[in-house]
């Protein structure tokens, strides 16, 4: 089963709906809910930083019975230095970020904590393909 | 610690609850987001001075049953409603963050460890 959800730069109103999404479908499938608490984070985490930090883009899920897969893509503009922006505590976030809670520089990070497994492909002036996989069920 | 304690301990107003017998685990209180969901656990009270949408979005990912705004803060409707779809309760207390954080601990009621 795959789904794709599209996320705006810069809306900050629609920001999270794709995620509480995510996490609703998640659920009517029957998934524990300790996992699908860890891929709604992850792909909030996510989405927040397509909304906050790049030309719009989109998170896909791929959910078989046993794993989820989620992947967020963008269309730019990149990351220069990827082992930078995933340091707690680095964050080019703008002032508009900030004053709604975040941009503390803790979602990269966060994101990887929540995963099984955690992937990031980017290079300044490039799009950016963050892969995030989850187990649900022991082979 | 039931929601409806959580009320009378913070001498708090209701905005929106469903449920006040829900039993809650932990507590964190920051204005923070992106801390909040670094480390809060589920079944948590999020106490908090920022009064936005994402608030609410963020206690949705998280499983955070309940939210209290601090200083007498009063979200809007639109957040009101939010809370509601979502099955969070929402109090408004006037004591400080550091007042209302105290008074819980005090109680207790443990803050939220590291995931």
């Amino acid at each position: 089963m795959e789904q794709v959800f599209k996320v705006q730069a810069g809306n900050f109103v629609q920001a999270g709906e794709a995620s509480g999404n995510i996490k609703k479908l998640l659920r009517q499938l029957g998934i524990d809910s300790n996992i699908v608490r860890r891929i709604a984070i992850a792909s909030y985490e996510a989405e927040m930083n397509i909304v906050i930090h790049s030309c719009g883009g989109t998170l896909k899920l791929v959910i078989s019975p046993y794993d989820v897969l989620l992947i967020a893509e963008d269309t730019g503009p990149g990351i220069a230095d990827i082992e930078l922006a995933m340091q707690e505590g680095y964050s080019t976030a703008p002032e508009v970020a900030r004053e709604l809670g975040f941009g503390a520089g803790m979602g990269l990070a966060n994101i990887k904590r929540c995963a099984d497994r955690f992937d990031i492909v980017s290079s300044a002036g490039q799009n950016t393909i963050l892969s995030v996989y989850f187990r649900i069920k022991a082979r | 610690m039931n929601i409806a304690d959580i009320k009378e301990i913070l001498s708090a107003k209701m905005l929106v609850c469903k449920e006040t017998e829900r039993e809650i685990l932990c507590a964190c209180g920051s204005d923070l987001m992106s801390d909040v969901l670094a480390y809060v656990k589920e079944q948590a009270v999020l106490l908090t001075g920022l009064t936005n949408p994402h608030v609410i979005r963020t206690a949705e990912m998280l499983d955070v049953w309940a939210i209290v705004f601090v200083r007498g803060k009063m979200p809007t409707n639109d957040i009101l409603d939010m809370a509601s779809e979502r099955n969070i309760a929402v109090m408004t207390t006037n004591y400080t963050l550091y007042e209302a954080c105290g008074r819980l601990y005090k109680t207790g009621l443990p803050p939220c460890g590291i995931v």
